[in-house]
């Protein structure tokens, strides 16, 4: 009975979110013209989101599972000075710096999986200790920022994949194709995934039983443990993926990299309709709360409002209304079930 | 034996309460620089204390001491407002940072007025100061509101804040950066003539004072702790759950005006990305090293401020060694973890159960 209610939460959400998005972007098609107009525009959204959009997926896991995971933002900037380091100071190829970074990635989401799960402590200190110690890391391990001029790395970062049919001609007569980087490839590939393993796997149907009500769940036969340590398991690996993809797209490493990730990861999340309480969530949602966000953001520097605070500032209105409908759908819904 | 019996009992009573694990921190911390004093020996020790001139001319208390109670006035006054939201609400604010930005940027505001003269005050601090209160105190009633009332989960509801709350506070100064030189202004976040202890060390004391009267002579410590711990019975008992969440928040508003003031003061500027930067962290830490369960609930403010001194105590120590200022989270989150570990339940049932099997094999041994 709390699996349909839960279920038909999620679905209502998704909803909200995708509608918003659309009419977000076709008014601002409408209104604003400009790079809205053309294709590229929308893929330049994933292009430069492609890493949040992983960090997302995996936050949104964890979330459904009634946890929290504010490690990832620094943890993405820990692999990219890694992976950088390993590049261009101790001679390694792209294949060690991809290693390199799921064993980190792994490494955290053991030692933050075990202390969470197995003994027990609050998923915000322990990930919270999790982002200290990645930010810390991040400048012994170097702490100035550089670009790395490995060639091998540097061929991957440029390969872009040219989408068919989708490219404009410039004023000059030339035809521009179309095009996303391998990062978005991944992006999208990791969402299907997760979708699949969501939706139609038992480890999927688990974690949002034991957001929903982790005593219940152990009742019904659940570990409850082991799918915990699992979802801060793939939540780190994911961070880790989503470090190397923003590594491929911006190129260097800084210990200023993906500062304030985590915090657009849980914003994004909550656009897309996953609930910090646990047990509703939805990835497709996630990669919609993503690329609002992304593009709000871009609307409100085409309107010319370019001074810093109104992004900020429209983002939290943003994920304020969000919270507001949310709110007042779910009393709603609960009122009339009674 | 049975005096050592009731010895053990006594010590078990002790390592027991609440406030334990962040004495045992402090008292771990403190053992560890006076080693580090034996060792190292070289002239200069942790717990020196000094007397003497300061550069603006006064006679004042100097120190590594002196710098740990100083430097975490500002953590205990967030650490007390900290703990009453986790306990009544079941989460935490991580606007406090950003909210102080705000309280900062309001004060100099006023202070400044029109920036015309950058060494005399255009206004009286006072009235900058309660300004930044209700400034504050409006915003932590717009957090509790939403937390209150429309129940979303504390730590997304401020999120809100968290994101726009240092955009507001370069809009309030419109992106300008503020001096203000007027000795009289830095007074809070320095010293005070004539008074040899640094003045946000008795802002903070004042704090602390406050929040014993107000739990001693108000039903406000046991509200938040019922409503933390069920709502909906403390409502059948007549407690409006939603009016003490509020009210918390309300309170954490002004301890976060206080800290503000101490922030602009202590710097007589104001850096809108940098003041009071990953704040909101360390003092949910604070709150977490006294113990205190962050799903809301039981509570010790005491437990909490300790806390505090415990986070300024290791930063100050890792100081002392020569640490990195960028490489200090890494050390700090390993001596968290090692502490968490420590003071988490499950870990310390199976504590428990070792050294009584322990115990149970010696006694087998000595019977036989």
């Amino acid at each position: 009975m709390k699996r349909k209610k839960s279920l038909s939460d999620t679905n209502l959400l998704l909803l909200i979110t995708i509608v918003v998005f659309f009419v977000m972007y076709i008014s601002a098609i409408l209104f604003l013209k400009q790079g809205f107009l053309k294709p590229q525009g929308f893929f330049n959204i994933l292009n430069e989101n492609a890493y949040l959009i992983i960090l997302s997926c995996g936050m949104s896991l964890v979330m459904i599972t009634g946890g929290i995971d504010i490690s990832v933002g620094t943890l993405t900037a820990l692999i990219c000075m890694s992976s950088a380091v390993l590049l261009d100071m101790k001679g390694g190829n792209v294949v060690e710096a991809i290693l390199l970074s799921l064993a980190i990635g792994l490494a955290f989401g053991i030692v933050q999986g075990f202390l969470i799960a197995y003994l027990e402590i609050q998923p915000f200190i322990v990930t919270l200790a999790g982002l200290f110690f990645a930010k810390g890391m991040t400048t012994i391990v170097n702490a100035t920022q550089f670009n790395v001029e490995n060639e091998e790395f540097k061929a991957l970062k440029a390969t872009r994949i040219i989408i068919p049919g989708m490219g404009v001609v410039n004023r000059k007569g030339i035809y521009v194709p179309a095009y996303v980087e391998i990062g978005v490839i991944v992006a999208l590939v990791v969402v299907a995934i997760l979708f699949v393993i969501l939706k139609w796997t038992k480890l999927g149907r688990n974690f949002y039983a034991i957001g929903g009500n982790a005593q219940s769940a152990s009742m019904l036969g659940i570990n409850v443990k082991k799918t915990k340590f699992i979802a801060y398991l793939m939540c780190s690996v994911l961070a880790s993926i989503g470090g190397f993809v923003f590594f491929m797209h911006a190129g260097s490493g800084s210990p200023s990299h993906a500062s304030g990730a985590e915090m657009n990861a849980i914003a994004s999340s909550i656009i897309g309709g996953t609930m910090l309480t646990g047990g509703v969530g939805n990835i497709i949602g996630t990669f919609f709360g993503v690329i609002s966000l992304s593009t709000i953001k871009n609307i409100v520097t085409s309107l010319g409002l370019d001074e810093a605070w109104w992004t900020n500032i429209t983002v939290a209105l943003m994920i304020c209304i969000f919270l507001l409908i949310q709110s007042l759908v779910l009393k709603r819904k609960a009122a009339q079930k009674k | 034996m049975k005096q050592k019996k009731s010895f053990g009992e006594i010590v078990n009573v002790i390592v027991h309460k609440q406030i334990f694990i962040p004495l045992a921190a402090l008292f771990i911390l403190v053992v560890f620089n006076f080693i580090a004093d034996l060792i190292v020996n070289d002239g200069t020790s942790f717990f020196e204390i000094t007397y003497g001139m300061s550069k603006d001319g006064y006679h004042v208390l100097s120190g590594n001491l002196i710098t740990v109670i100083d430097n975490a006035s500002e953590l205990v006054l967030l650490a007390i407002g900290m703990t009453l939201v986790t306990a009544a609400s079941g989460g935490q604010d991580i606007s406090v940072g950003a909210v102080i930005a705000i309280a900062g940027s309001v004060i100099l505001r006023i202070v400044c007025g029109d920036g015309s003269d950058a060494n005399t005050l255009q206004a009286p601090i006072i009235l900058a100061f309660f300004a930044a209160c209700i400034v504050a105190m409006l915003f932590g009633a717009f957090n509790g509101m939403l937390v209150a009332y429309f129940k979303i989960q504390p730590m997304v509801a401020t999120l809100i804040l968290f994101t726009a709350g240092r955009s507001i506070a370069a809009w309030i100064n419109n992106n300008e950066l503020p001096v203000m030189n007027a000795p009289s202004f830095g007074y809070f976040g320095k010293f005070i003539p004539g008074i040899a202890v640094p003045t946000p060390v008795l802002i903070a004391i004042a704090g602390m004072i406050l929040i014993g009267l107000v739990l001693k002579f108000t039903n406000l410590g046991l509200y938040a702790q019922s409503v933390g711990i069920n709502p909906n019975s403390s409502r059948l008992n007549g407690i409006n759950p939603e009016v003490i969440k509020l009210i918390t928040y309300v309170i954490l508003g002004f301890f976060v005006a206080i800290a503000g003031l101490i922030k602009v003061s202590r710097v007589q500027s104001i850096n809108y990305s940098v003041i009071a930067k990953d704040i909101e962290m360390d003092a949910i830490l604070a709150v977490a090293l006294g113990g205190n369960p962050l799903g809301g609930g039981k509570f010790n403010i005491w437990a909490s401020i300790l806390g505090a001194y415990v986070i300024q105590m290791l930063t100050t120590t890792l100081f002392r060694y020569n640490v990195d200022a960028t490489a200090l989270p890494a050390y700090k989150a390993v001596v968290v973890v090692v502490l968490v570990v420590l003071s988490a339940p499950v870990v310390r049932e199976r504590l428990n159960r070792l050294f009584a099997s322990l115990k149970s094999k010696n006694e087998g041994k000595e019977a036989a």
